[in-house]
């Protein structure tokens, strides 16, 4: 296939993240737990029980996500944005230089001497093809 | 250490109910640190939140065309710190995304970043809270983002390739912010018998213990976005200082920096 030795590892690294994420679950690590895959503060709460069984808050969130179900799709908003702002970066930044490279092979190969773009309008078409 | 039972009556059980969320993964929750403690976290952290406000509109004057990869760095926090993921131990905890940011802006540029990822979780989430905003912020967007940045420019120094010390940089920022919310618990709930010191174990492992193989993950994706960023980005990380255009490309044939 025609898949670069680039590409090749960055596969690779996110291979290693999901393994990472799914070896827990698939060997039920979370088994002998009361609730498995909790957050780790199911264990921080024993641990301040045990210390100190009366403290109370002293303030409480001024907004409650009213369900689970409500909280995740927040949680999944939040991964959105950013996740969107990346792609955005990313695209914007092969745009420009596969913009770059049209203009360059543009001037290198095609264009007779009398027509040749100078550098700066070059420089001003690939910006306006990158966006 | 006096075991709890949990049928003492009704206001064990409230308590129960609150403290299931003392923790969500990493953040402390709303109202859980001591006003006394809430307070001197939150002095601790204003001056290098100020700081950080100032340099980042610096550079964002001096280098508009920054900007675009200054949002990129806090999309990166707003998206590791979303991802609730499971670990060795059976429970779930979340990455932090600071290493990235701190490497290419300075850690100052994160105290911002890390401010405002942390303020929308506390603000629409429920995740931490505007109380312990000052604890939270101190250990994610100042703590982190400083020692995983001193990792990385130490392993610099030692001409430790790009992406190990990309990789160590942002485990390190991610595991040291873990780190420092169980000293912050552990000042606020020292153990009537052990101490600050029991208390300190008790919470270092809970979370230490979860929080190494999601710290792994991190460095991993912090590795992949730094392969894409000198993929796309060439000028901009050689302006930051990331990519070295004189002498290490002189000593390396070209091409291994991008591939390390």
């Amino acid at each position: 296939m025609g898949m670069s030795r680039n590409a090749k590892i960055n596969v690779l690294l996110l291979l290693v993240v999901v393994a990472l994420a799914v070896l827990p679950l698939a060997l039920g690590l979370g088994d002998d737990e009361e609730e498995p895959f909790t957050g780790a503060d199911a264990q921080a709460e024993t641990a301040i029980t045990e210390i100190d069984p009366d403290y109370e808050p002293w303030f409480s969130p001024l907004y409650e996500p009213p369900s689970g179900e409500i909280e995740s799709a927040l949680f999944a908003v939040q991964a959105a944005i950013g996740a969107g702002v990346l792609a955005y970066y990313f695209g914007l930044r092969r745009g420009r230089r596969q913009g770059e490279q049209r203009a360059l092979a543009r001037r290198d190969a095609g264009a007779p001497p009398d027509t040749a773009v100078p550098r700066d309008a070059a420089a001003g078409a690939e910006r306006e093809s990158g966006v | 250490m006096v075991p709890v039972s949990q049928e003492t009556g009704q206001g064990a059980s409230t308590i129960h109910e609150v403290l299931e969320r003392v923790v969500r993964a990493m953040h402390i929750a709303e109202g859980f640190l001591p006003p006394a403690h809430a307070v001197a976290w939150g002095a601790a952290s204003a001056p290098f939140v100020v700081h950080g406000v100032r340099s980042l509109t610096r550079e964002v004057r001096e280098h508009p065309e920054s900007t675009l990869l200054l949002g990129a760095s806090g999309a990166f926090t707003f998206v590791l710190s979303a991802l609730k993921l499971p670990s060795v131990t059976g429970s779930c905890s979340h990455p932090t995304g600071t290493g990235l940011g701190a490497i290419l802006f300075r850690p100052p540029a994160m105290a911002v970043l890390g401010t405002i990822t942390l303020l929308f979780q506390a603000l629409l989430l429920a995740h931490g809270g505007l109380t312990t905003l000052g604890a939270n912020v101190f250990s994610m967007a100042i703590a982190g983002p400083w020692a995983g940045y001193a990792v990385y420019r130490l392993l610099r120094r030692y001409a430790v390739p790009l992406m190990v010390a990309v990789f160590f940089g942002a485990f390190v920022a991610d595991l040291s912010t873990y780190c420092v919310t169980s000293v912050q618990l552990a000042l606020a709930f020292p153990d009537p018998g052990s101490g600050f010191l029991g208390a300190l174990g008790k919470f270092g492992t809970i979370f230490a213990v979860t929080q190494i193989p999601l710290a792994v993950s991190e460095g991993l994706l912090t590795v992949l976005v730094m392969r894409l960023l000198v993929q796309s980005s060439k000028g901009e990380l050689t302006r930051l200082g990331v990519l070295v255009a004189g002498k290490r490309a002189e000593a390396k044939p070209a091409g291994s920096e991008a591939v390390a």
